[in-house]
């Protein structure tokens, strides 16, 4: 394939339209980050106890799961679908390794298990929705109620807690001495991962065609139904990681552990600038909206304001940053000024000598 | 202009401009349409023909320019008030409401009523029965919008503008997804309202249409108004010239080419009320014409040899290799390159950019050890843009700020950067304008001359006969007829692609 030439170019083209700065810098990504730095300077100037010493501990422990399921959700919602299911996976694999340590089983042969089932659950999303084509948003829904359904049928209310000391050190360890919680490394070694495979990777740029135009991929050759089983599997797997870490570092495995984080991590996506309608969106935006997200609940809770709050202040942020766009690029379009409009939408001068 | 009528005409358009932002979609538009008339407007793409439509229906404003309607000076801000006013505009792909009768459709938002305020379903029919008697068509009026063709829908839309008493109407290219059959009952009824006295627009690609409906004909070429004709003191060949603005004397550069062994080799193809039995071969260096009446299966067959559709029974192979069915992917690694008939939604990521298109299949070949940069992608993409002469400002503008026939270079570059063996082309110039055409035409030319197969499929005759090698004609999922460059005539594949009964035997 990659032998075949073409014959005598005759032009050469510039590759962007725009330079490096206006790139890099106007885009949603560096919005969120800039907004997250500043809430961050904030809080550490205003916010008592924001800068001592557990607080950055304990930000990242409580945003690891958040973090973690992220990275999958994002290539999923970039292809245009979603999965509901998460939190219930997370659900699930905390009960399987509570309920199977408690008959006997190491921690690690536990997890492994639990990891397992987290592919199992993952892969039955992804063959219904890749395969027999049903649509996400119905599919994640049924097996939302179906995963936590067996999570709490496995152990009924009570929890499992009487995990090795050794495993729930593990969870709720630092670096060194360092105040990095040592769940960082996993993912960070993950984050790594899905930004080489959604940014730097064939596969990446099928996910993008198949959130753009599904069709049009196929017909280029994108395996679309391989490419969303292979998401939903990595997000089952994720998602039960996340549950075991979360089971550990609370020492206490239960059927409703983690109820509700899908739309925390969903929150967080959109936040993070990926559209829902698919085909836009960049990793390092949705993990600063997680951290948003994170620092906005962390500061709140040292201000000792309720939870509620939270909610309603995260809320409203998630509702400003889909509609901010959309009222700046129809302003943009009212007025005619040079460099107002934004990336997605802005022709340029020769787009009139190229033919609208 | 024309000698000017003692009537005021109704519509007049004169120095009208629209921008849209820095990019000025219509510099200088000017039209004069009288009564009584049907007038044609021709440009290529992008020569702002769209947009001064838009202009008139109310979608877009007017920045500059004087726009009077039988006199009377009017300035739309909202399609609902050039409806008001008389106009109808028909979209060459029509918005009915499938779910919702034939009738309904008719009468959205302006049901009869009668006593109490209750919808008279009643005198609906009736009076849409005596539309469709008047429009000389036989449409049942209470059978839902949803599977009708076309055509239908088109007649539906006129029907509308009719019971409306538009004194305007303006067709955007109404026969681009019609048979010969459907566009000679669309002209029926389009000279029938001539003859009431209303004034037709007719904006159209295709140059016989033109002459044998319109009795004026406007230019426009780069957003500006050329040149007004009587459509008896000029001809096609003036009229491309005014178009684009240079002499194009050959429209189908077809070189001949040495013919080589059989690339494409496909055997009793089969899909259940689809097609039947469908044996093709196309040998290296020769092109194969696909030609047929819209719904014949055409299309269907190409997509099922490449592999985006299944089939029943049958078998491809490329090269004597068998490529396996319903998986475009082998497909593609047999050599195969597909060009589909609709750009926007199967062609392009429309809204990925010109390098992410070009590298859309080659980006596996072009990745060093499973990675893969944009920087690589713009390496690989540029040169093939270049190739075919894409016309952008740069790599990363996306694909749909560009005009239909820099698109189809785009999907045409796209596929010859994986080096294919044959490629499939459906309706390869649908929708690009004259010049453009001529490009894509030499374009394939050139390449069946270094020895590439090329099956093309397409619903214009002119250029079916002028550029295929050998033409095959479907006539209802059937190949009905198989005829060398020299027995192609207009007739002969007229008679094939409607005589299915006696040639299926």
């Amino acid at each position: 394939m990659s032998t075949h030439k073409p014959t005598a170019p005759a032009r050469t083209y510039a590759a962007y339209s725009a330079p490096l700065w206006r790139r890099v810098l106007l885009t949603r990504e560096t919005a969120v980050i800039a907004l997250t730095a500043a809430v961050i300077l904030y809080s550490i100037v205003n916010v008592p106890n924001f800068d001592g010493p557990l607080t950055l501990k304990f930000l990242l422990q409580d945003i690891a799961p958040i973090l973690l399921i992220a990275l999958p959700m994002t290539l999923v919602i970039i292809t245009g679908e979603i999965d509901l299911s998460v939190a219930s996976i997370m659900g699930l694999s905390s009960v399987l390794l509570g309920v199977l340590h408690e008959n006997g089983m190491s921690v690690p042969a536990a997890a492994l298990l639990a990891l397992l089932a987290g592919l199992a659950c993952g892969a039955l999303n992804g063959f219904l929705i890749a395969y027999v084509g049903l649509p996400s948003l119905a599919v994640t829904i049924g097996t939302l109620a179906l995963f936590r359904g067996i999570a709490v049928g496995l152990l009924g209310t009570k929890a499992v807690t009487d995990f090795t000391e050794k495993w729930s050190d593990v969870a709720t360890g630092t670096i060194g001495d360092s105040r990095i919680p040592l769940v960082i490394i996993p993912f960070a070694v993950l984050a790594v991962a899905f930004v080489v495979l959604l940014h730097f990777s064939t596969f990446g740029r099928g996910v993008y065609d198949i959130g753009l135009n599904d069709e049009a991929a196929h017909f280029t050759g994108v395996d679309v139904a391989r490419t969303k089983f292979i998401l939903f599997v990595l997000s089952g797997v994720v998602s039960a990681f996340a549950g075991i870490y979360f089971t550990l570092r609370f020492g206490s495995a239960r059927g409703d552990n983690a109820t509700g984080y899908e739309l925390q991590v969903i929150a967080a996506v959109l936040l993070g600038g990926v559209s829902i309608f698919g085909g836009r969106g960049r990793l390092h935006g949705v993990l600063a909206g997680v951290v948003l997200i994170g620092v906005i609940s962390s500061a709140l809770r040292l201000e000792s304001v309720t939870v509620n709050v939270t909610n309603i202040i995260v809320g409203c942020l998630l509702v400003a940053s889909v509609i901010l766009p959309s009222v700046l690029a129809s302003t943009s379009s009212r007025l005619p000024r040079k460099a107002a409009t934004p990336p997605e939408s802005r022709p340029t001068q020769n787009a009139a000598s190229a033919g609208v | 202009m024309i000698a000017s009528n003692t009537a005021a005409p109704v519509l007049e358009l004169r120095d009208v401009s629209k921008s849209f932002g820095p990019v000025v979609a219509l510099r200088s538009g000017s039209l004069r349409v009288d009564a009584g008339s049907i007038h044609a407007l021709v440009g290529e793409n992008g020569a702002g023909k769209s947009t001064l439509v838009k202009v008139v229906a109310g979608v877009h404003r007017r920045d500059t320019g004087t726009f009077e309607l039988g006199g009377e000076p009017v300035d739309f801000s909202s399609t609902a008030e050039s409806k008001q006013a008389g106009i109808a505009v028909i979209y060459q792909e029509p918005t009915l409401f499938p779910d919702l009768s034939v009738t309904e459709n008719i009468f959205m938002g302006r049901q009869l009523l009668s006593r109490g305020r209750r919808i008279d379903r009643q005198a609906m029919y009736a009076e849409a029965e005596g539309l469709f008697t008047r429009l000389g068509v036989r449409i049942d009026p209470r059978r839902p919008a949803e599977g009708l063709s076309i055509a239908d829908q088109q007649i539906i839309e006129i029907a509308k503008a009719i019971s409306l008493d538009a004194r305007l109407l303006v067709m955007d290219e109404p026969t681009a997804a019609l048979s010969g059959v459907e566009v000679e009952r669309l002209f029926a009824v389009a000279r029938s309202l001539r003859d009431e006295g209303r004034a037709l627009v007719f904006i159209s690609h295709r140059f016989d249409e033109v002459f044998a409906l319109a009795d004026t004909v406007t230019v426009m070429r780069d957003g500006a108004y050329i040149d007004t004709r009587r459509i008896d003191e000029t001809s096609p060949s003036e009229l491309v010239s005014l178009m684009v603005g240079r002499d194009v004397d050959d429209l189908f550069p077809k070189v001949p080419a040495e013919i080589g062994a059989p690339v494409l080799q496909v055997r009793g193809l089969n899909r259940a009320g689809v097609f039947h039995d469908i044996d093709l071969e196309v040998r290296a260096g020769e092109i194969v014409g696909l030609a047929g009446l819209v719904g014949a299966g055409r299309s269907e067959i190409a997509r099922a040899v490449f592999g985006v559709d299944r089939y029943d029974s049958g078998s491809v192979s490329v090269a004597g290799k068998p490529v396996k069915g319903h998986d475009p992917r082998s497909a593609i690694r047999a050599g195969m390159a597909f060009i589909p008939e609709d750009r926007r939604k199967q062609g392009l990521v429309i809204d990925s950019s010109v390098t992410r298109n070009v590298a859309g299949v080659i980006r596996r070949g072009i990745a060093k050890a499973g990675l893969l940069t944009s920087a690589m992608e713009h390496r690989a993409a540029g040169p093939w843009a270049a190739t075919l002469e894409v016309k952008t400002s740069a790599l990363d503008m996306t694909a749909a700020t560009m005009s239909g026939g820099n698109q189809q270079k785009v999907v045409i570059a796209k596929w010859l950067a994986t080096g294919p063996k044959l490629l499939i082309i459906d309706e390869p110039t649908r929708g690009i304008d004259v010049g453009t055409k001529a490009e894509v035409h030499r374009l394939l030319s050139e390449l069946a001359g270094q020895g590439l197969a090329i099956l093309m499929i397409s619903s214009e005759l002119p250029e079916v006969l002028g550029m295929a090698d050998r033409v095959l004609v479907l006539c209802e999922g059937r190949i009905t007829a198989e005829l060398d460059r020299a027995d192609a005539t207009p007739e002969a594949v007229m008679h094939a692609a409607t005589h299915h009964l006696e040639a299926a035997r």
